[in-house]
């Protein structure tokens, strides 16, 4: 019996016209939980939640809400709502009938429906829009107004599939805080899916990270972002310097032919493995300090610091530097133990990491800084 | 595009239009409408006029009427279904199921309801020859002479044009269901209704548009039909008498006829398209 779970995924497997879509996806969503479904596009992110809302069948494995098997209860009848991605409003309807919908449906009477449409559209920061025909809203009105339309049933579940896709920048800030702030304050569980990391990690308790069908990471943003399980996450979530290394023995790894002290253990003697270093944890220092030599190919000014490509025997790694140093600048780099994460290899290993094929887009940036000297 | 450009383009474009419009469309209608008011000597006169509203003509006027609005009820009851349910087919099935209910309208109406009549009367006989074998007393009409059950009467005259005019029904509410973003109907199943909610609080609001476009489509030709009336039930409906007058030389009384039913027709559409913009708008 596990306490508060809400949702469990058992072995889902999903295929559309034979291609495998989802590979036995096993998830736990607990009760009250912020959990962020996050990966490329195609990787199925849409389609778990489809099958969670009751749209989409597994073809294999078991759905369960509060304890139960759902995979036969019809969408209708689930206690779950979804704001569906670019909203899906009912055109023909104003903005307090979309709202109303779900209690009309379910028979509510005429006062409570007022009240409750009120009470949610003071929520959404929508007072005052109830005549208003939803064709006529701007896209950040539209999206509370469908965040309004699914709460307003009070289900144990919302799931939203990237319910702020279409939103700019900004909007898409105050949105996040907004719904960061509503899920606080109903207390419902909320599937958010996205493939904007930066989102997931400032609104999530839970993060699941998916590539190709299957579930890579589950964790907090802290667990995701400092312990990645395999290159395909540290490099999907924020910037990584992946390198093929080996581990000599315990608390030693041997990347670009140093030897690393770092805190990984556990690891048979000599076995390869893929060596996460993320570009804020490099120190840029004196050759005579540092522990590797490399050849500034690229610079970037990024407001309150530089990001630069360094060459260091044939691989390019991006580090981050508050010092401004020049293209052609020799350097040291020194890496402190705690910055050294040792992966598993894995399917992805050799896939990403380096940043060579990245000084296409970076050469006009360059050129950029170039000019402004 | 600049506008000084496009001014003089846009009218030079739509110069062939204008063009066909007056003479094929402005110049009839104002030939209808000078006839209608003027008598053999081309006098001004009413007379034509009014007589359409004398117990005579308007006793076929409302029988039209009556006849066409049955066809275009069981046209929508029938068709409404047919669409959504096309609809809902995979497309590869849209495309062949679309081309089936459009075959039928590459053949000559006439040709088409000559053959309609052909097969009532062997469905007419093969009815009376069933109720042949029945015991006399459990058949409620005399079978000698051949009695007339599905066709030389009103009924055979609703199917004709149910027949005729269906798939005017079915396309254009086809064509708007098949735009209906079926994200929409997840969502009404995701706030609770079942296969019925959806159908009622989503798809058929949202298809209005399309249903009183086939309402027009249908109800239009069937209360000016005159050729279905004829073959198939025996019988004269306004279209006709307009037929009728027009090729027996009285073409001011067609005209007239002609007139007065345009402007009722007019009249109806214009009110159903009032309707159908309050629908649209909300009713809150
Ligand atoms: N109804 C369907 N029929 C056929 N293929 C489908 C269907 N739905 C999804 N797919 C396929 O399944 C794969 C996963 O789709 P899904 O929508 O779950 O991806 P996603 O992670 O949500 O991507 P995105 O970020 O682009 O929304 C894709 O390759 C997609 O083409
Ligand atoms: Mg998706």
């Amino acid at each position: 019996m596990n306490d508060n779970v809400l949702v469990r995924l058992k072995g889902v497997s999903k295929a559309f016209d034979g291609e495998p879509v989802l590979r036995s996806i096993d998830l736990d969503i607990h009760d009250k939980e912020f959990v962020t479904l996050l990966g490329p596009s195609g990787c199925g992110k849409t389609t778990t939640l489809r099958i969670i809302g009751g749209f989409v069948s597994p073809d294999s494995g078991d759905v369960e809400f509060s304890g139960q098997r759902i995979n036969d209860v019809p969408a209708y009848k689930r206690h779950v709502n979804t704001v569906f991605q670019r909203y899906a409003l009912f055109p023909h309807l104003n903005v307090y009938e979309n709202i109303a919908f779900g209690l009309k449906v379910q028979k509510v009477k005429k006062d409570e429906i007022d009240r409750r449409v009120k009470e949610m559209l003071e929520l959404v920061n929508l007072k005052g829009f109830e005549k208003r025909h939803v064709g006529n809203l701007s896209g950040g009105q539209q999206q509370r107004v469908a965040i309004a339309r699914a709460l307003i049933n009070r289900p144990k579940l919302l799931l939203l599939d990237e319910p702020l896709g279409a939103l700019d920048l900004k909007l898409r800030k105050d949105m996040q805080k907004e719904l960061k702030r509503i899920q606080r304050e109903t207390g419902i569980t909320f599937i958010y899916v996205t493939h904007d990391q930066e989102e997931a990690l400032s609104m999530s308790d839970t993060v699941v990270v998916m590539a190709d069908g299957a579930i890579q990471q589950i964790g907090s943003p802290t667990d995701i972002y400092n312990e990645p399980i395999n290159a395909f996450v540290a490099d999907f979530i924020g910037e990584s310097n992946i390198l093929d290394g080996t581990m000599p023995c315990d608390f030693k790894a041997k990347v670009a032919g140093h030897v690393f002290d770092c805190l990984d253990s556990g690891f048979a003697p000599g076995e390869k493995v893929d060596v996460v270093i993320r570009p804020e944890d490099v120190d840029v220092v004196d050759v005579k300090n540092g522990m590797l030599i490399g050849t500034v190919s690229g610079v970037t000014f990024k407001g309150d610091y530089y990001e630069i490509i360094v060459d260091v025997q044939g691989f390019k790694w991006m580090l981050e530097t508050s010092d401004f140093v020049a293209e052609g600048q020799t350097i040291g780099l020194h890496i402190q133990p705690d910055a050294i994460h040792v992966m598993k290899k894995s399917e992805y290993s050799g896939k990403f990491g380096d940043y060579s094929t990245f000084s296409d887009e970076m050469d006009h940036l360059s050129d950029v800084v170039e000019e402004e000297e | 595009m600049n506008k000084t450009a496009k001014g003089p383009l846009s009218r030079l474009l739509a110069a062939p239009h204008i063009l066909w419009s007056v003479l094929f469309i402005l110049i009839p209608l104002a030939f209808v409408a000078f006839y209608a008011f003027t008598d053999n000597d081309l006098h001004f006169t009413l007379t034509h006029i009014s007589e359409f509203f004398t117990p005579k003509y308007l006793g076929v006027f409302l029988r039209s009427v009556k006849l066409a609005a049955i066809a275009t009820v069981i046209c929508l009851v029938i068709g409404y279904p047919a669409a959504y349910f096309i609809s809902r087919t995979s497309p590869n099935a849209q495309k062949v199921l679309v081309v089936l209910i459009m075959l039928p309208m590459w053949t000559n109406f006439i040709i088409r309801t000559y053959a309609l009549s052909e097969v009532l009367e062997v469905i007419n006989n093969a009815i009376v020859y069933l109720l042949s074998l029945l015991p006399e007393s459990l058949v409620p009409i005399a079978l000698d002479p051949k009695p007339d059950i599905v066709i030389y009467n009103e009924t055979a005259v609703v199917v004709g044009m149910v027949y005729d005019f269906l798939p005017y029904m079915i396309l254009p509410i086809y064509s708007v269901m098949s735009k209906l973003d079926y994200r929409l109907v997840e969502a009404a199943q995701d706030l609770g209704c079942n296969g019925f909610g959806v159908l009622r609080k989503v798809v058929l609001p949202l298809s209005i548009p399309g249903v009183l476009s086939g309402i027009t489509m249908v109800f239009v030709p069937s209360i000016s039909t005159f050729y279905i009336s004829n073959q198939l039930g025996g019988i004269f409906l306004i279209g006709d008498i307009i037929d009728y007058y027009y090729y027996n030389n009285n073409h001011h009384f067609a005209a007239a006829l002609s007139f007065v039913l345009m402007l009722i027709l007019l009249a109806g559409l214009i009110l159903m398209n009032r309707f159908g913009d309050d629908e649209k708008e909300g009713k809150r």
